[in-house]
């Protein structure tokens, strides 16, 4: 299709250039936001509307919604008996663009199951959160699902070993954190 | 202002005085140093410093995979990270020789623009709050803020979207995708028409941005502009229009230039530009057909979930692309591949011998012409006149020392 160019050109008028009537009309504009939230803020103060006031959030005590999409933490998953369901494949491990991913496999307890990583560490301090992990997984055994904004906390020991990944023996309850933060919006 | 300067008469005498800006400084975006040397309040000589956020981005696509290059092209322009996903895969597909599927094109069509709104709004958001407007910034982050929704919905992150992969994209956009963007689109525009009554018209801006900065028509294609930047020095050059890519062929969208190549007319042209994304992003949504995402093709894209759970040629598959020395076998050649980022025409040369990595990825940021140019635009100015000219070129740090 034909593009069209087009000049701009914006000239002051006599308007513009007293130029208080600009100003004025700034003001009126910043007025009425002013106006129109705190009304919203007070209604909802009242408790006549359910929604609050600001677009903004507070943010340590307050989360906004997250889309369910969101590559957060790492989490391994286990089958229904509490097994790990990763086999050692190492495909997360050659995929890594940041290498860090660190699996030593090993041979499975489980009869039924030949290999099964000894060792799984995630150094979170050098993941860049790229989702390609869980893209090549063949057996849906990492994802990156935990939403958790604190990664680091106030802490700087974020080598996540294997227990930590499959949600044994954390000390951040991040389940909490998982059925708080998800949104209800379904993949139609 | 540099006429008067020199035929002023001399009472006392004077001593230049040397003044860096930067690295760290609230003004310059990023990290980069701006060197003047000052009479006065006039900038008489000035120079830009920089790589101080070089990364090595060239050497590290060199050294990973297809894929894994992407990641490193979400840190170039990191406000509107599509476009530069877009861009690169473009460019491999182009060696690859693959063609992907409507909705796939649309998908980048669409998010593509999305970025742009992203963009420009930071950049104008950015110029006026650095000559005052506080408020103006704040509601124009908080437009971005839906945009930046839009695309966590897309990819799952907001900033390192990593969306694109060669032949396709990560995956099909939710269903709910359509109306959310529906539904922003008039919330960003309320902002814009918002940020547009409180800028344009003000003689305080204006007064600010006229006839500062200014770059003409020969100047600017000398020293390589590209982008709003050479639009608004009047050129109506626009990659998605001269060598149209994706399918921006089939979208009606016209092209802003500016007159005078100032400060303002940049400002103009980055408003207008956002109006216009946002009609291509509508026409696009309203066409935009059902359907795969990524090439069909077993030797790019990688097998449906379904197909790597359920049966051995899929993991096989699976296995194949993403082994170490296997992966996407991309054939010999070399291949230059421009698009329309948010800054100007983002370019990526790259050379392959065969195999599962680049042998060569060049990168061309647009950033760069437009920080090198600087120099130019600063000197004869106001010492205060070097925030708004910074602002208006939109420097970002990551793509222009990559
Ligand atoms: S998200 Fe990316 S960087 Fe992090 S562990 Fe997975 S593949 Fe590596
Ligand atoms: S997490 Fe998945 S990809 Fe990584 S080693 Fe285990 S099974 Fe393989």
């Amino acid at each position: 299709m034909e593009k069209r160019v087009r000049e701009l050109k914006v000239d002051y008028g006599p308007a513009e250039n007293i130029y208080w009537v600009e100003v004025l009309k700034g003001l009126w504009i910043t007025n009425r936001h002013f106006m129109v939230n705190m009304w919203r803020h007070i209604l909802h103060a009242l408790r006549i509307k359910a929604e609050k006031g600001a677009v903004t959030f507070q943010y340590p005590e307050e989360h906004r919604p997250i889309h369910h999409r969101w590559r957060g933490r790492h989490r391994l998953t286990v089958k229904q008996n509490g097994a790990m369901r990763c086999t050692a494949c190492m495909m997360c491990e050659t995929i890594c663009p940041d290498e860090c991913i660190h699996i030593v496999p090993g041979e499975s307890p489980d009869p039924n199951v030949e290999k099964f990583p000894e060792e799984f560490y995630v150094d979170a301090l050098r993941c860049c959160f790229c989702g390609l992990c869980a893209e090549a997984c063949p057996l849906d055994a990492i994802r990156l699902d935990v939403i958790e904004p604190e990664i680091c906390g106030f802490t700087r020991d974020i080598i996540f070993n294997k227990e930590f990944l499959m949600g044994l023996n954390n000390d951040r309850p991040w389940e909490e954190w998982y059925i708080e933060n998800k949104t209800d919006s379904k993949e139609k | 202002m540099a006429k008067e300067y020199e035929n002023r008469e001399l009472i006392l005498p004077t001593k230049n005085m040397a003044l860096a800006m930067g690295p760290s400084h609230p003004a310059m975006h990023g990290i980069v140093r701006v060197n003047a040397k000052l009479d006065g309040e006039i900038v008489v000589e000035g120079s830009v410093d920089i790589g101080y956020l070089h990364r090595g981005f060239e050497k590290s696509v060199e050294n990973h995979t297809w894929n894994q290059g992407i990641i490193y092209t979400d840190r170039l322009n990191y406000v509107s990270a599509m476009m530069n996903n877009v861009g690169y895969c473009l460019a491999v597909e182009k060696l690859l020789d693959i063609e992907l599927p409507p909705r796939g094109t649309f998908l980048r069509v669409i998010m593509s623009e999305l970025s742009r709104v992203a963009d420009h709004l930071t950049c104008v958001a950015a110029q006026v709050m650095e000559t005052g407007a506080m408020t103006a910034f704040l509601y124009a982050m908080k437009a971005r803020e839906y945009v930046w929704e839009i695309v966590e919905m897309a990819c799952g992150a907001r900033v390192t979207t990593n969306w694109t992969r060669v032949g396709g994209l990560m995956a099909d956009v939710p269903g709910d995708f359509v109306d959310a963007v529906r539904e922003r689109i008039p919330l960003v525009r309320d902002v814009i028409d918002e940020l547009d009554k409180l800028v344009t018209k003000n003689r305080i801006f204006g007064d600010r941005y006229r006839d500062v900065g200014v770059m003409t028509k020969d100047e600017a294609i000398a020293w390589g502009f590209t982008g709003p930047c050479i639009r608004a020095s009047g050129i109506p050059f626009d990659v998605r229009r001269d060598t149209p890519y994706l399918n921006y062929d089939a979208f009606d969208f016209e092209i802003p230039v500016g007159t005078n190549g100032d400060v303002f007319d940049r400002y103009l042209v980055r408003m207008f530009e956002m109006e216009q994304s946002i009609l291509i992003v509508e026409q696009a949504l309203a066409k935009l057909p059902d359907g795969p995402v990524s090439v069909d093709n077993k030797m790019v894209t990688l097998p449906e979930k379904a197909d790597v759970y359920g049966s051995i040629e899929g993991l096989i598959n699976q296995f194949k692309l993403i082994m170490d020395g296997h992966g996407i076998q991309v054939p010999p050649g070399e291949i230059y591949q421009a698009v329309e980022a948010a800054n100007g025409e983002l370019g990526f040369y790259i050379i392959s011998t065969g195999g599962d990595t680049p042998y060569k990825c060049r990168c061309r940021p647009p950033s760069f012409a437009l920080t090198a140019a600087l120099e130019k635009m600063i000197t004869g100015q106001m010492i205060a006149d070097v925030i708004p000219i910074f602002g208006s070129v939109n420097m970002i740090g990551g793509e222009l020392d990559r």
